[in-house]
């Protein structure tokens, strides 16, 4: 790594993120699970397979239209779990918080902890909580941890992705992004915009009973849909080539990316995924998507492709190909 | 504006490019001036559905990558400062100084501030009394009406501890002056939307008129880009070389009269250095005698070392469309977003970033 000291860029989910994972944390942690980097762990205890995930939440402001941090802590480990083909079952919270906070605001987080967990299904079974002097951290920090049962005949893996298969998406990109900024700078912006925070585990549930077959579930969060699929392109050793008019961006979230100059492809989400499915499967699995409140605008978007290996192109409305790289920089801080 | 379909996108583009490719044109140069054009080419494709023999250039229009390492310098050097607050569009915190970047002097404890508006600094002003408010004011004829509709108005909020640092710059003499340099060789503009919605079509008759370049005043859509090229090799074709207008939906013919009264109530051309291009006479802005009070460097001495431009980095030719960035021996190695060496590889707009985000040279079917 070039840089002295840790910039911004080096959590925003891109190109530096994985920098400081692959040079700093990997050399000192190295072992076969951790080696998958994937967002969660996929253990094998004496047979039985779990899956195992941690995340910290720092997003600002706390409080935004369609959730708040709590909703997001539960809802991302859940994600993250069921992104591995698991169903979420227990989850510990730690928090950091700031002296002065106000006992009403972390009731209302605890609040919605309580709801998303119980949409979720999912139990806090562990916990622990630190105050620090003001000034220390900014209001509340909360990490999650969790863990879920891998369902049986489920093997989510990028090695099961082959040339020929479809990308499907769950929904609209952005929404989470825009609402956050929207609210964090005062934009003026339509409230029609809100965060898509939600836990998709049940959806995940439903496509994998139907669909045990699903070669890969990954949730586009910080780096959004470009960096996931670049990392899938280059974990399973394939390109994707998607198509630029198939990709669902409500018109409010793109008036306001255009003038903003965000790309809607590279900012986060926390109510998405996409998923990669054999031809075969694909009007099945939009089928159990398009009947659940969290599938309703899902669609395919691209397809995967013999190469060029590890890259990400995208066929534009007027008929031009380009790459689509993965997200370099720093494009929207403290998102989640 | 009614709105058209996927299909008829499609179809559009199509015709616009079987009408290029019928007008059997010899190699032709033409340079979209603007960073956003740049963007948007790419952004789209366009580049490889052109015939060969239409080679698009990337020119000097991205502000942020014109501005000389000395301005970056100096604003590093006030951010050291421990009474000043520096304000900025996130652009400039990552382009390289002589030595280091804005972001750098931030993690180091600079307290350096993204702004969406200028006039986001005259809040942190106000909020900040003991403090002093640098605002970074850089940009063309597009950004430079709200520096200046800022300075306005702190002059009637009284402020005292709110200043520029004017690094503004005029696109028509750079464009007189990239012509006017040796080894430069352009058959047509594709000229900026957005300034030109500003200051009108007449400043850049000169181009036509006594360099006979046909230039054509482009929207950003990929439609608008194509039908642009399109009115441009036509004219080079019929031997003409006039202003025309594609974006008249946006771009009256004399620009924007109350912006510009703004932007000439406060500033007065001056002599300015482009990176890459060197000193443009009349090319920058600066305040008037009414609005010195602004002015940081007038004001606040600071101390900046020897600046000098990055070693290899062939930044300046880029900027004057004479090389492709991919001819750089840093461009895609030792120059990356992540790492960049030269300003062109920073900011979003900058041709080297543009070229490399959309896999020019990285990406084959």
């Amino acid at each position: 790594m070039n840089e002295k000291q840790i910039q911004m860029a080096h959590g925003s989910g891109g190109k530096l993120s994985r920098d400081l994972v692959e040079e700093i944390m990997w050399p000192a942690f190295a072992n076969p699970i951790l080696g998958e980097m994937h967002d969660g762990a996929k253990l094998d205890i004496n047979g039985v397979k779990l899956a195992f995930t941690t995340d910290s939440f720092v997003v600002k402001p706390l409080f935004f239209s369609g959730g708040d941090i709590g909703k997001l802590a539960v809802c991302g480990t859940v994600n993250d779990l069921a992104m591995t083909g698991a169903k979420p079952l227990y989850l510990s919270v730690g928090m950091v918080i700031e002296e002065g906070f106000a006992i009403d605001d972390l009731r209302r987080i605890v609040g919605s902890m309580q709801a998303a967990a119980g949409e979720a299904g999912v139990q806090i079974v562990t916990g622990d909580t630190k105050v620090v002097e003001k000034g220390a951290v900014d209001g509340i920090y909360i990490n999650t941890a969790g863990i879920g049962a891998i369902m049986t005949g489920v093997d989510i893996s990028a090695n099961r992705i082959r040339p020929g298969q479809d990308v499907i998406l769950s929904g609209c990109l952005g929404d989470h992004s825009l609402a956050v900024m929207r609210d964090r700078h005062g934009l003026v912006l339509p409230e029609t915009v809100v965060s898509d925070c939600a836990p998709l585990n049940h959806l995940v549930e439903n496509i994998l009973t139907a669909v045990p077959e699903v070669a890969l579930f990954r949730d586009p969060t910080r780096g959004g849909l470009a960096t996931a699929l670049n990392e899938i392109a280059a974990a399973a050793k394939v390109g994707i080539l998607l198509d630029e008019t198939a990709i669902p961006v409500r018109a409010a979230v793109k008036a306001a990316c255009d003038i903003l100059g965000y790309d809607p492809l590279y900012m986060a989400n926390e109510g998405k995924f996409v998923t990669v499915v054999d031809q075969q499967h694909t009007a099945k699995v939009l089928e159990i998507m398009h009947s659940h409140r969290y599938g309703q605008e899902a669609c395919v978007i691209g397809t995967v492709v013999h190469k060029p290996v590890g890259q990400v192109g995208l066929t534009t409305a007027i008929g031009g190909v380009r790459l689509l790289d993965m997200l370099i920089g720093d494009q929207l801080p403290r998102i989640c | 504006m009614q709105s058209i379909t996927v299909s008829e996108v499609k179809k559009a583009a199509d015709f616009f490019v079987s009408e290029i490719k019928n007008l059997n044109v010899r190699p032709l140069r033409l340079m979209e001036v603007c960073g956003t054009h740049t963007v948007a080419i790419f952004k789209a494709g366009i580049r490889q559905m052109l015939p060969v023999e239409i080679e698009l250039v990337s020119g000097p229009g991205c502000p942020v990558c014109v501005t000389p390492n000395e301005y970056l310098d100096t604003a590093i050097a006030y951010s050291r400062q421990s009474d000043v607050i520096i304000t900025t569009f996130g652009d400039m915190l990552r382009v390289p100084g002589t030595e280091t970047t804005l972001l750098d002097a931030r993690a180091q404890g600079g307290d350096i501030r993204i702004v969406y508006s200028p006039l986001d600094s005259l809040e942190i002003a106000k909020a900040n009394p003991a403090k002093k408010v640098i605002f970074l004011a850089v940009g063309f004829e597009t950004t430079a009406p709200t520096a200046a509709a800022t300075i306005l108005t702190a002059k009637q909020q009284n402020l005292s501890n709110f200043f520029v640092l004017s690094a503004h710059k005029l696109v028509p003499p750079a464009l007189e002056a990239l012509l006017a340099m040796p080894h430069v060789k352009v058959d047509g503009f594709l000229l900026p939307g957005h300034v030109s919605a500003i200051i009108g079509l007449a400043p850049y008759e000169i181009l036509g008129t006594q360099h006979n370049i046909p230039t054509v005043v482009a929207g950003f859509e990929p439609l608008d880009i194509l039908r642009s090229v399109y009115m441009l090799v036509k004219q080079v074709i019929e031997g003409r070389a006039e202003i025309e207008n594609q974006y008249s939906r946006i771009v009256p013919i004399d620009g924007n009269k109350a912006a510009r009264q703004v932007l000439e109530q406060v500033y007065q051309p001056c002599d300015a250095v482009w990176r890459g291009l060197g000193k443009i006479p009349g090319s920058g802005l600066e305040l008037k005698s009414g609005y010195n009070e602004f002015d940081a460097l007038a004001h606040l001495p600071v101390k900046v070392g020897h600046s000098q431009e990055p070693r290899g980095c062939r930044c300046g030719e880029v900027l004057s469309g004479i090389v492709k960035p991919t001819a750089c021996p840093l461009f895609g190695t030792a120059c990356q977003p992540e790492h960049p060496v030269g300003a062109c590889m920073v900011s979003v707009e900058g041709s080297c970033a543009a070229w490399y985000k959309y896999g020019a040279g990285r990406w084959q079917m």
